[in-house]
C-alpha cells in the first residue's frame, strides 16, 4: 500500500516536472517549482523522513518561492523565447539517464533489513542514542551531537549565503554607484 | 496591502502564531521532528509575512537591519562558543559530556544551545536575505 | 508486485533528474535553470532517502511502542544538503539580479552576444 502512494506522488512529481520544461512563462514555472517542493515533502512523509520533509516543506516550497519571487519582479524577463532544437543536450540527458538505471539495478531491493546501509553505524545509533544523549529523535542526536562538526560546517554555509548575498546586493548610502 | 481589512486582521492572528510554531518546533525539535534549521525557516517566514501584508518600511522597523546583522554572526559565534567551552571544560572541541554534571546533562545543554545557534543564524540570513531583495527598486532605464 | 516495483521508483526518480539536468543545459533563461537545478537536487534527496526506509519501520524517533526505524543516517546528510542548497539558491539569484543590471537581460544567448562589453547602465536600481 504505501508502494502504491510512493509511486503516485512519484508519477504526479515526474508530470510536473515536464510541465517545468516546457512551460514558458516564468511566473508559473515559479508556482510549478512550489508544488513540486510540496508533492516532494510528502512523498518524504511516506518514505519516514519526517524532519528531511518538514525542512524540504519550509525551505523548498516556502522560502525558495519567496525568493524566485522577489528575484523574477527585479528581472522582468517574463517569457522565454524558443531555441533551436535542442537535441545535443536531450541525447546527452537521455544517454545519462540510460547510464544511471544500469547503474540502480545493483542496488539492494526497496525495503530489505539485510542491506548494508543497515549494517554498520546505523544500529549503532539507534540502539545507543537513548542512552548516551537521552534525546529521542534520533536525527537530531545524529545532527547536533553524533556530527556536530558537520552541523558547525553548514551553519557556515548558510552564514556566508548571507555574507555573499549581502556583498553583491547592498548599496552605498549615498547614492553613489557600487565601484564596478 | 494593509488598507485591505481582512488581510490585516487575519495576519495579525497568523503572525503570532507562527513565531510561537517556530519557537515549538525548536524546542520540541528533541522530541519530535524539528529542530533548529526548521525552526529558524518558519521564525523568518512569520517576520516576511508581516513584511509583506505592512510594508517594507514598517518590518524594518519592527526588525532593524543591525538586528539582522547581528543575528547572522551570532548564530555561528554561540556554536562556536559552545564548542570552546567544551576545549575550557577539559574535553576535545564540541565534546558535550563534559559541560554537565553527567554526560547525558551535559549533552542536553551543549544539544540545546547548539540549536539556539543554528535557529539564530538561520533565521538572520533569510529574513537578510529577504530585506535585500525587497528594497530593491526597479527602474527603467 | 514487489519485484520489479522498486527498480520502478529509482527509474521515475532517475527520470525527474535527468528533466532537471536538461533543463539546466538546454534552456538559456537563468532563472530557468535553477528552478531545473533545484529539481535535480532534490530528486538526487529521494535517491539517498529511499534506501534506507523500511516497510513496517517508522520514523527514527525513538518510542517503547515501535521495534523498527527508518535509518537515520541519510535523513541528517539529507538536511545539510537541503540547507546548502537554498544557500546556493540566494547567492544565484542574487546574481542574476546584478546580471540584469549590468547586460539588461537574464537570456544567455543575448548576454553571449553582448560580450565583453555589456550595455552599462541600462538599468539602474536603487536600494531603499
Amino acid at each position: 500500500m504505501e508502494g502504491v502512494i510512493i509511486g503516485t506522488l512519484l508519477v504526479m512529481m515526474a508530470a510536473v516536472t515536464v510541465v517545468i520544461a516546457l512551460q514558458r512563462n516564468l511566473f508559473s514555472v515559479v508556482i510549478l517549482s512550489g508544488v513540486y517542493s510540496f508533492l516532494m515533502a510528502t512523498v518524504l512523509v511516506a518514505l519516514d523522513a519526517v524532519d528531511v520533509a518538514m525542512t524540504e516543506a519550509a525551505v523548498g516550497a516556502g522560502i525558495s518561492t519567496v525568493l524566485f519571487l522577489s528575484a523574477l519582479y527585479l528581472s522582468r524577463g517574463e517569457e522565454l523565447k524558443p531555441l533551436h532544437k535542442p537535441l545535443l543536450p536531450l541525447a546527452v540527458v537521455i544517454a545519462t539517464g540510460a547510464a544511471l538505471v544500469y547503474a540502480t539495478l545493483d542496488l539492494p531491493a526497496f525495503s530489505d533489513p539485510g542491506a548494508p546501509i543497515h549494517q554498520h553505524v546505523a544500529p549503532r545509533y539507534i540502539n545507543d542514542v537513548m542512552r548516551e544523549t537521552g534525546v529521542p529523535n534520533a536525527v537530531t542526536a545524529v545532527l547536533a551531537s553524533y556530527r556536530g562538526y558537520d552541523t558547525l560546517g553548514e551553519t557556515t554555509v548558510v552564514f556566508t549565503a548571507g555574507i555573499g548575498v549581502i556583498v553583491l546586493l547592498r548599496r552605498l548610502r549615498s547614492g553613489k554607484k557600487e565601484p564596478r | 496591502m494593509k488598507d485591505y481589512l481582512v488581510l490585516r486582521v487575519v495576519a495579525k492572528l497568523m503572525i503570532v502564531f507562527m513565531l510561537l510554531f517556530a519557537l515549538y518546533v525548536q524546542f520540541h525539535g528533541d522530541f519530535g521532528p524539528g529542530g533548529g534549521f526548521q525552526a529558524g525557516v518558519i521564525a523568518a517566514a512569520s517576520i516576511i509575512f508581516y513584511a509583506i501584508i505592512y510594508g517594507l518600511p514598517a518590518a524594518r522597523t519592527a526588525v532593524p537591519d543591525w538586528l539582522v546583522e547581528t543575528m547572522i554572526a551570532l548564530g555561528v559565534l554561540i556554536y562556536a562558543g559552545v564548542g570552546v567551552i567544551g576545549l575550557i571544560a577539559g574535553g576535545n572541541f564540541l565534546d558535550y559530556f563534559v559541560l554537565g554534571h553527567d554526560g547525558v546533562h551535559g549533552q542536553h545543554r551543549g544539544i540545546f544551545w547548539v540549536e539556539i545557534g543554528v535557529l539564530v543564524t538561520v533565521a538572520g540570513v533569510m529574513l537578510k536575505v529577504f530585506y535585500l531583495f525587497a528594497s530593491r527598486v526597479r527602474e527603467e532605464g | 508486485m514487489f519485484a520489479g516495483a522498486d527498480h520502478l521508483m529509482y527509474g521515475i526518480t532517475i527520470f525527474i533528474a535527468m528533466t532537471g539536468l536538461y533543463i539546466v543545459i538546454a534552456r538559456g533563461n537563468l532563472i530557468k535553470k535553477l528552478v531545473g537545478l533545484g529539481i535535480f537536487q532534490t530528486s538526487v534527496y529521494l535517491l539517498y532517502i529511499a534506501p534506507g526506509k523500511l516497510i513496517g519501520g517508522t520514523a527514527p524517533i525513538i518510542s517503547e511502542q515501535f521495534k523498527v526505524y527508518s535509518n537515520p543516517l541519510p535523513h541528517v546528510l539529507i538536511l545539510t544538503a537541503i540547507v546548502v542548497g537554498v544557500a546556493t539558491l540566494a547567492l544565484g539569484l542574487a546574481l542574476v539580479v546584478r546580471i540584469r543590471e549590468a547586460y539588461g537581460t537574464i537570456e544567455e544567448d543575448e548576454i553571449l552576444e553582448q560580450g565583453e562589453s555589456p550595455a552599462a547602465g541600462t538599468i539602474t536600481t536603487t536600494q531603499v
